[in-house]
């Protein structure tokens, strides 16, 4: 057998010792974080991080944590299944991290969550909705709230402005988007309305004329599109060529930079649900906002202010708890109440699920507005 | 009826943009023997080629959206994706033509895989807003014309469907009555006999690359008018289709290009209303091995006799 | 190798995994991850050599049939686990028992895109194969009692050391067997010139439906043990990008050539994971850190660089393919 070529030899060697450097310093606490910073999913991953580095930036800045600086070791799963997985084992058994931050995507802290909670390592989620997540054990939490919270929120909203006929278009590749229309079917359905039509379409579909097409036949009073920025903000643009000028309905993965940038004015008069609002004249949220916007120059998102309340509600439960030790830490995240988060007074339930508000946004003259706030 | 209208309508607007695409395909394997892979992000390499010119080429026409303004952006598209096709040819390909296909095919997968993550590490993975260089509208129908007045033809369909027109006259121009596409013809019928005639062949084939790599570039441009949300990876999904719809049309015939372009659109269409989205994509991977299956050589093709 | 009975070798490999596994549980889960990871990555590599290195069939689907093996294991031991018994042979028997399915059915599955593939060639039979992967992820996505767009859960791990380097030792002798046996001249024929291959009264058929049948087996095999090691799975972890990933080992190896590509799928397990240790580090540019994240990137860079350098990569012969077909 030939002899293995040098390069070969020096990347075997240098990935076994290469690791062994340490990465956080004694008189740190790690704490690890798993996000998609590049591919598919890139931009959803990056907002949380940006958040999450600031939430660290700033606990540190007056002195960290019990007397610690607290050490952010982040992890890129590069938006591919499977990579979750191992990149967790090693910030668990790598680098000691005491607690791990992430995913945004369901999918992604599915894989995750059982290897967090087999190694008793407490997890929090900053944005995945899915009601699996949490199920998945004790040592799992998220600070958001759930599908069936906000597909339930749009619904009630419909009603209240009296949209009895509603249409349903779906993203049928992404499973929060047929979570939430399945939880607005529901309470559409109890709240005696109607769904007049139901379409689908797929992540990466640019042409929605043949669904809009069926959609405008049915005559609905609004059209509720719990999809992603990428296509609502095509659908809401061929809607209104088409003729289309009902109202669209959406939820929080209608939040992302390009959509009102590729939508213009064909989204006025629509309406979504959020965790947060960037408009929101609450001092904290201010703050928020002109810290990240003089870091990042840009205005954070719903992914940025979630990454930053579950770095700040960590940092919170370390304090509490008085430890890292993990049982200790586990309970003290499960215990927290009326925590004074960016997205809203976070109370994390006995299904480690937030109980919170969410806020409905409306967008006029191609901005957002400031609807009204939700109580669960 | 009016509904059956409305999707053959829109089907011929996105038949349009695959037709465009397909014809790069076709040419390269007209002269090449091969699928270039990486065609499919040209077309997205010229919808973000316009994205950058088109502020600063809008401004020359007076800043707002404009005919003038967005002929100059398609244009400029067409020019710089004609270079960059020329490159890929000249640094990838052109080494290893005396290699087996299998090494080109594989430099080609590389080359498309490359043009997409480093898209996605230079533009960022987010859509971008394409800035609009023309103002679509839907059309407003005379109420004379009874019921069709209310269907929908956007004035961007209409762009789409005129230019695409336009492009393949001129083409069809050059290739007949020129002596360049004389060239082009003679190559893919006997690179041999065409270079013992005096033909260059590294010339033709750069040439050929410029062109097909032009029409995608316009596709990338077109269809920004329509779909103005334009991201690293819409490449991928519009080339394969368009790849498909060369192949429907006969592989090597720039006609049949066209043809299965607008073919492959108008099915889209109608499956996508009367039957399913999502078989949309599944549907068009069938097309295809309906067609290798059958009638290799696509509808205007003729078969090929493999000489050993 | 023909001085040691390759059988005896077969065996020695199964006592030696057996005897690893009993020291794993000492070693780092970090490490012990990307072992395993390894493991399925090899044999995954040198299945995927059977079809395009030995056979000449550039398949670009390979992560399809690692779909169907994942998802019919993983569905069998969560709905009949305890179907024997609820003590650990019995689960294991199981486990084993779901693995060997899996594997049959994906070869049931790689007979499906073999068939209709055998008048394609060489590009059309890549986008075909691409193809096939996608309807079967298609299938995946809505198919709820697999878990459909939410993925697939729950599964138990009992894939380990012992398990992972069997199958690598099966599949290795497996496959080398085949190619050393009469069966192999006839891929390689196949693979160098098919139409005289035929003209010489070799079913050029019959050697590209097994190729494809025993490629998918051990994909299949190999998609058994990831799911029953990462306990989650996805159909967005079977797509396109995935086969890519096997395609540049087979490639980076040298295809026909089973040494150089289990060499290569080391390589390119362990590369990723020390690319990663590299972007951690504050003290390297942004950029460069940036980059050392984005494999893709780098793979697609690697593809060009090799295929205009170095074709044969690591360890090929260079004398594949006439140049015709």
């Amino acid at each position: 057998m030939p002899i293995p070529s040098p390069l070969g030899l020096s990347a075997l060697a240098a990935s076994v010792l290469l690791p062994l450097l340490p990465l956080a310093a004694a008189d740190e606490i790690p704490v690890g974080e798993f996000a998609s910073l590049t591919g598919a999913s890139a931009s959803f991953g990056q907002s949380s991080h940006k958040g999450t580095e600031l939430a660290f930036e700033q606990i540190n800045a007056v002195g960290g944590v019990l007397g610690k600086k607290l050490r952010l070791i982040t992890e890129d799963d590069q938006s591919q299944a499977g990579q979750p997985a191992t990149i967790v084992r090693k910030l668990i058994s790598q680098d000691k991290v005491v607690a791990v931050l992430g995913e945004v995507a369901s999918s992604k802290s599915l894989e995750a969550a059982p290897i967090c909670q087999q190694n008793k390592i407490p997890m929090i989620s900053p944005a995945s909705t899915n009601p699996k997540v949490t199920e998945v054990g004790d040592y799992i939490f998220r600070v958001c709230f759930i599908d069936p919270f906000q597909g339930t929120v749009m619904s009630k909203f419909a009603r209240g402005r009296g949209w009895k006929k509603i249409a349903v278009l779906t993203d049928v590749k992404q499973d929060y988007s047929v979570g939430l229309a399945e939880f607005f079917i529901k309470g559409v359905l109890a709240n005696g309305g109607e769904i007049v039509r139901e379409q689908k379409y797929s992540t990466g579909d640019k042409d929605f004329k043949p669904q809009l097409t069926s959609i405008k036949a049915a005559q609905p009073d609004a059209i509720f599109v719990p999809g992603y920025y990428g296509e609502v903000s095509l659908i809401a643009k061929q809607a209104k060529l088409l003729g289309i000028k009902v109202p669209l309905l959406g939820g929080d993965g209608w939040v992302g930079d390009s959509l009102l940038k590729v939508a213009g004015k064909s989204l006025d008069g629509s309406f979504f649900s959020s965790h947060f609002s960037a408009a929101d004249k609450a001092e904290k949220v201010q703050g928020f906002v002109t810290k990240f916007k003089s870091k990042y120059g840009e205005i954070p998102d719903d992914m940025a202010a979630l990454g930053y309340d579950s770095a700040m509600i960590l940092a919170d439960a370390i304090r509490r708890a008085g430890t890292t030790e993990s049982a200790a830490l586990r309970d003290a995240v499960a215990a927290t109440k009326g925590f004074d988060a960016v997205t809203g007074t976070i109370t994390l339930d006995a299904r480690r699920n937030a109980s919170k508000s969410a806020v409905i946004l409306a967008i006029e003259n191609g901005g957002f507005q400031f609807v009204e706030t939700v109580q669960p | 009826m009016i509904e059956f209208l409305q999707q053959l309508i829109n089907g011929l607007a996105q038949g349009s943009i695959y037709a465009l695409i397909a014809i790069g395909y076709t040419m390269v394997f007209g002269v090449l023997r091969f699928i270039n892979f990486a065609h499919g992000d040209v077309y997205m390499l010229g919808a973000f080629a316009g994205f950058y010119t088109a502020p600063k080429l809008m401004a020359l026409s007076g800043g707002g959206p404009s005919y003038f303004g967005a002929g100059l952006v398609l244009v400029s598209a067409m020019l710089i994706c004609a270079a960059i096709g020329v490159l890929i040819e000249r640094l990838c390909y052109r080494p290893l033509r005396q290699h087996p296909r299998l090494t080109v095919l594989i430099t080609a997968i590389g080359v498309s895989l490359l043009l997409e993550s480093g898209g996605q590490y230079l533009f960022g993975a987010d859509p971008e807003a394409f800035p609009e260089i023309i103002a679509d509208s839907a059309i407003e129908l005379p109420a004379s014309w009874g019921i069709l007045s209310s269907l929908t033809i956007t004035v961007g369909q209409v762009i789409v469907v005129g230019s695409t027109l336009a492009l393949l006259f001129i083409l069809r121009t050059v290739v007949l009555h020129t002596k360049t596409g004389m060239a082009m013809r003679a190559l893919s019928l006997n690179p041999i006999a065409a270079s013992l005639a005096g033909v260059n062949i590294d010339a033709i084939i750069s040439f050929t690359f410029a062109i097909g790599s032009a029409m995608a570039g316009a596709a990338g441009v077109l269809t920004s008018i329509q779909q103005p949300s334009i991201d690293p990876l819409m490449g991928i999904n519009a080339g394969l289709k368009a790849f498909v719809a060369a192949v429907l049309g006969g592989i090597g015939n720039i006609p049949g290009a066209a043809l299965g372009g607008l073919l492959i659109g108008l099915l889209e269409a109608l499956v996508v209303g009367y039957v399913n989205p999502t078989y949309r994509d599944p549907l068009v991977f069938a097309v295809l091995i309906l067609v290798l299956l059958f009638k290799p050589s696509g509808l205007l093709g003729k078969p090929e006799r493999e000489k050993v | 190798m023909k001085s040691l009975n390759p059988k005896l070798l077969l065996v020695l490999a199964l006592v030696l995994a057996a005897v690893a596994n009993c020291f794993s549980p000492s070693l780092n889960p970090y490490y012990y991850d990307i072992l395993i990871t390894i493991g399925i990555n090899i044999v995954l590599a040198v299945s995927l050599n059977l079809v395009i290195g030995y056979t000449g069939q550039f398949s670009l689907g390979h992560a399809g049939f690692m779909a169907v093996g994942a998802y019919f294991s993983a569905w069998v031991t969560l709905n009949f686990g305890f179907v024997l018994g609820a003590t650990t042979p019995a689960t294991v028997a199981v486990y084993v028992l779901a693995l060997a399915s899996g594997g049959l059915v994906a070869a049931a599955a790689g007979l499906l895109v073999g068939v209709p593939s055998l008048r394609l060639r060489g590009d059309y039979l890549a986008i075909v194969t691409l193809g096939f992967s996608e309807i079967i992820k298609g299938v995946i996505q809505n198919a709820e009692p697999l878990g459909a767009q939410r993925g697939l859960g729950g599964v138990v791990q009992h894939t380990d050391i012992f398990w992972t380097f069997s199958g690598v030792a099966l599949a290795v002798y497996g496959i080398l067997a085949l190619v050393h046996s009469t069966y192999g001249s006839g891929f390689l024929a196949v693979r160098d010139d098919e139409i005289a291959a035929e003209a010489m009264g070799i079913n050029t058929t019959k050697y590209k439906v097994l190729a494809f049948v025993i490629g998918a087996f051990f994909a299949g095999l190999a998609g058994g043990l990831y799911a029953h090691f990462k306990q989650f799975i996805h159909p967005e972890g079977f797509n396109f990008l995935k086969s890519v990933d096997i395609v540049v080992m087979v490639i980076l190896g040298g295809m026909g050539s089973t040494a150089g590509v289990c060499l290569a799928a080391v390589i390119l397990t362990i590369l990723p994971e020390l690319l990663r240790a590299v972007s951690d580090y504050p003290w390297l540019p942004e950029p460069v850190r940036n980059l050392a994240d984005n494999r893709m990137i780098l793979y697609s860079i690697l593809l060009i660089v090799l295929m205009l350098n170095r074709p044969q990569g690591l360890f090929g012969k260079l004398n594949f393919g006439s140049g015709k077909s």
